[in-house]
C-alpha cells in the first residue's frame, strides 16, 4: 500500500534480518480434533476430524467460510470449551485429549476476540497489567513500567488512562495485542481481529502486526475469511472446508518475510491467491448455500 | 479543577441552546394557563372545568415560602427523607448481594428466583396492611414498604447486568490467569455496576412514590404523634392538609414531594457517573 510506511516494520531490526534468537515455542498440533454442539447424532458438528499443525515462531492462518467452525476450534485451544474428540497438544504437552476432552485455560494461550475484549470499565494501561498481576508474576509498579514501555513500542503513548471506550477501534485492537503479549504468551489467538475494520486501517494494522510479531518472534494462529489478509500474513494458510470444518488445502507461503504491502503486487502473491481463490470460493458457496450463519 | 469547568462549560451551552429556552417558555406557558384558569371565576366571571378548582401558581408560591419557615414542615419532610433514606438502604444492602448470587449461582437462582417471581409483582402498597400487623411499629411498617418498592427494581436489574456480561470478558480473565473470586471482584462486580445505578436510580424514585402512600394509609406512623399537627411525613401532610381543607398547602406539598424525589434521583445519578466513569461520553 504504502511503502514508506512499510519499512518502518522493517528499519525495527537492522538489515531486515529475523532475530537469531527467535522463540521456538507455541507449536501446536491438531490431531483428529472432533467438536459437536449438543448431543452427537442429534447436535451440530462443527469440526470434524481436523488434523494440521501450527509450527511454533510462525503465523498460520485459518481461512474459512463464516460459520464454518473457525471459533469453535480456537476456543478448543483456549481451553474455552471441550473437545468432543481428538487431541491438542503444545510443545508436546497435551491440553486436550483422551480423558481430558477440555484444555485449562491459560496465559501460555491468550485469544484476541473477533469483537475485542478489553474490560470497559478498566483503562488502557489497567487492562494491559491485567494480566501479569493476576498471574503475580510481576508487581503493580513493574507491571506499569513494562506496559508503557510496550505501549510506547507499538505506539500507543498517551492513551495510558484513556478507557477503551474512548479511543478508535483500530486502537483498541493494538492494545488488545499488547494485553496479549504483555502475558509472555507462547501463543497469540487471534480471531478475526481486524474483520470490523475499513480497509485502511486493516493494512495499517497488517503492519503493526507484522512488526509486532518480528519483535516478539510469538507463534501466531489467525482466523480470518479474508484469503488476501491470509495469504499476506502467513508462513502457513489453511483453508478449511465448510462447517463442520476440517483442512481442505494447507498453503506453506514462501514468499519471504519481512514482508510488507508492496508484496500484495507482485507474481507471487497473486499464483497463491490464484491458486487458492477458487477452493475458498467453492467453501464460501457452499456456506451460503446452507444458509450458514454466524455465532 | 476540569470537573468543574467541564460544568460551567456545559451550563453555558445548555442555557444558550435551543431546547432550554424552548423548555422555559414552555413551563411559563404552562403557568400562566394554571393561573388564569384558577382565577378564571374572578377574573371572568366563568369558573374553567377542572382548573378552577386548583389553587392558583401564586397562591401556592407563597403557601410554600410560608411552609419552607415552618419548622413542622421541614419535620415531615424530615420524617419521609428518613424512610426513603431506611428503605432504600436497605433494599441495596440486601438486594445488590442477593442479585448477584442469583446470577452466580444456578443452584440458588433456580431456589430463589421462583419465589422473587411470585411476590414481585405485588404492588408494594398491597403490603401495607400485612406490614402494619407484621412490624412492630408503624415506622418499621412503613419503612419495610418503603424497601419493597426499591427492592424489587434493583434486584432485577442486578440479575439483568450480571447476566448480560459477555462471555469473552470471562473468557479473557481466565486466560490471564483470574482466580474465581478475581473474576468476581474486576469483572462481575464492575460489570454490574451501571445496571445497579440505573436499578437504585429508577428505585428511589419507586420510594418516594411508595412512603407517601403509605404515610397516607397508615395515617403517619408513630412518629406523627411526637412532631405535632403536621407530623408524620409528607405523605401525611398532604393528606393533613386535604383533611383541613387547605388546598393551597396540598398543592405545596406535592411540589415539595416532586422535588424529594427529583434530587434524590440527581443525587444518585450524579453518584453513578462519579462511580462508572468509563460510561461518560467524549
Ligand atoms: N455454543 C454453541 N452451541 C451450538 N452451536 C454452536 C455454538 N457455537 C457455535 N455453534 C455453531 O457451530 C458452527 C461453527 O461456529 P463457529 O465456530 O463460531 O464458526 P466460525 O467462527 O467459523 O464463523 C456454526 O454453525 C454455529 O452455529
Ligand atoms: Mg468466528
Amino acid at each position: 500500500m504504502n511503502p514508506t510506511s512499510a519499512s518502518v516494520a522493517v528499519s525495527a531490526l537492522p538489515g531486515g534480518a529475523i532475530p537469531a534468537q527467535a522463540a521456538r515455542t507455541g507449536k501446536v498440533r491438531i490431531i483428529d480434533a472432533v467438536k459437536y454442539y449438543g448431543a452427537a447424532g442429534t447436535g451440530v458438528l462443527a469440526v470434524d476430524h481436523c488434523t494440521f499443525e501450527v509450527p511454533a515462531g510462525e503465523i498460520t492462518v485459518v481461512v474459512g467460510p463464516s460459520g464454518c467452525g473457525k471459533t469453535t476450534l480456537l476456543n478448543a485451544i483456549a481451553g474455552f470449551h471441550s473437545l468432543s474428540s481428538g487431541s491438542i497438544y503444545l510443545d508436546d504437552e497435551m491440553l486436550c485429549g483422551p480423558g481430558k476432552l477440555k484444555a485449562e485455560p491459560g496465559p501460555d494461550r491468550i485469544v484476541v476476540f473477533q469483537n475485542g475484549a478489553l474490560f470497559p470499565w478498566k483503562t488502557n494501561i489497567e487492562n494491559i497489567t491485567f494480566g501479569p498481576m493476576m498471574q503475580g508474576r510481576l508487581t503493580r509498579a513493574e507491571a506499569y513500567e513494562k506496559a508503557r514501555d510496550m505501549m510506547a513500542d507499538a505506539g500507543l503513548r498517551g492513551i495510558e488512562n484513556n478507557y477503551p471506550g474512548e479511543i478508535s477501534s483500530g486502537v483498541r485492537r493494538r492494545v488488545e495485542i499488547v494485553r496479549a503479549l504483555m502475558n509472555d504468551p507462547k501463543i497469540l489467538l487471534l480471531d478475526e481481529p481486524y474483520r470490523a475494520l475499513d480497509s485502511l486501517t486493516k493494512s495499517v494494522m497488517h503492519e503493526a502486526l507484522l512488526e509486532i510479531f518480528y519483535k516478539n518472534r510469538v507463534t501466531i494462529f489467525f482466523i480470518t475469511h479474508d484469503l488476501e489478509e491470509a495469504i499476506f500474513l502467513g508462513h502457513r494458510v489453511v483453508i478449511m472446508t465448510t462447517r463442520p470444518c476440517r483442512p481442505k488445502k494447507i498453503l506453506d507461503i514462501d514468499i519471504p518475510h519481512p514482508r510488507d504491502y508492496s508484496v500484495l503486487t507482485t507474481k507471487r502473491f497473486r499464483e497463491f491467491m490464484d491458486e487458492t481463490a477458487a477452493a475458498v470460493h467453492e467453501e464460501a458457496t457452499k456456506a451460503f448455500a446452507a444458509g450458514e450463519k454466524e455465532r | 479543577m476540569n470537573a468543574i469547568k467541564g460544568f460551567v462549560l456545559k451550563t453555558i451551552s445548555f442555557v444558550t441552546g435551543e431546547d432550554f429556552w424552548r423548555g422555559i417558555v414552555a413551563i411559563i406557558v404552562f403557568l400562566l394557563f394554571w393561573e388564569t384558569g384558577s382565577r378564571s371565576q374572578s377574573w371572568f366571571g366563568v369558573a374553567f372545568p377542572w382548573v378552577s378548582q386548583v389553587p392558583a401558581p401564586t397562591a401556592v408560591l407563597q403557601e410554600m415560602y410560608r411552609l419552607i419557615q415552618d419548622p413542622s414542615f421541614w419535620h415531615s419532610a424530615y420524617l419521609s427523607t428518613l424512610r426513603v433514606t431506611e428503605g432504600f438502604l436497605a433494599a441495596m444492602v440486601i438486594g445488590i448481594p442477593l442479585g448477584l448470587a442469583m446470577a452466580v449461582s444456578k443452584t440458588f437462582y433456580g431456589i430463589s428466583f421462583p419465589v422473587f417471581e411470585v411476590l414481585r409483582p405485588i404492588p408494594p402498597l398491597a403490603w401495607v396492611p400485612a406490614a402494619i400487623i407484621f412490624w412492630p411499629t408503624q415506622e418499621l411498617s412503613i419503612a419495610f414498604v418503603t424497601f419493597l418498592g426499591a427492592f424489587f427494581t434493583i434486584v432485577i436489574n442486578v440479575i439483568g447486568g450480571a447476566q448480560a456480561i459477555d462471555v469473552r470478558y470471562f473468557q479473557a480473565a481466565r486466560s490471564m490467569g483470574s482466580s474465581t473470586w478475581d473474576i468476581f471482584r474486576r469483572i462481575i462486580l464492575p460489570g454490574t455496576l451501571p445496571s445497579i445505578v440505573v436499578g437504585a436510580t429508577v428505585g428511589i424514585g419507586i420510594t418516594w412514590a411508595v412512603v407517601v402512600a403509605a404515610e397516607m394509609i397508615s395515617g403517619g406512623g408513630s412518629a406523627g404523634s411526637v412532631g405535632g399537627a403536621a407530623g408524620g411525613g409528607l405523605g401525611f401532610f398532604i393528606w393533613n392538609s386535604y383533611v383541613g381543607g387547605s388546598y393551597t398547602q396540598i398543592v405545596a406539598g406535592m411540589i415539595s414531594i416532586g422535588m424529594a424525589g427529583y434530587l434524590s434521583s440527581a443525587i444518585l445519578r450524579k453518584i453513578g457517573e462519579w462511580m462508572t466513569p468509563w460510561l461518560a461520553e467524549g
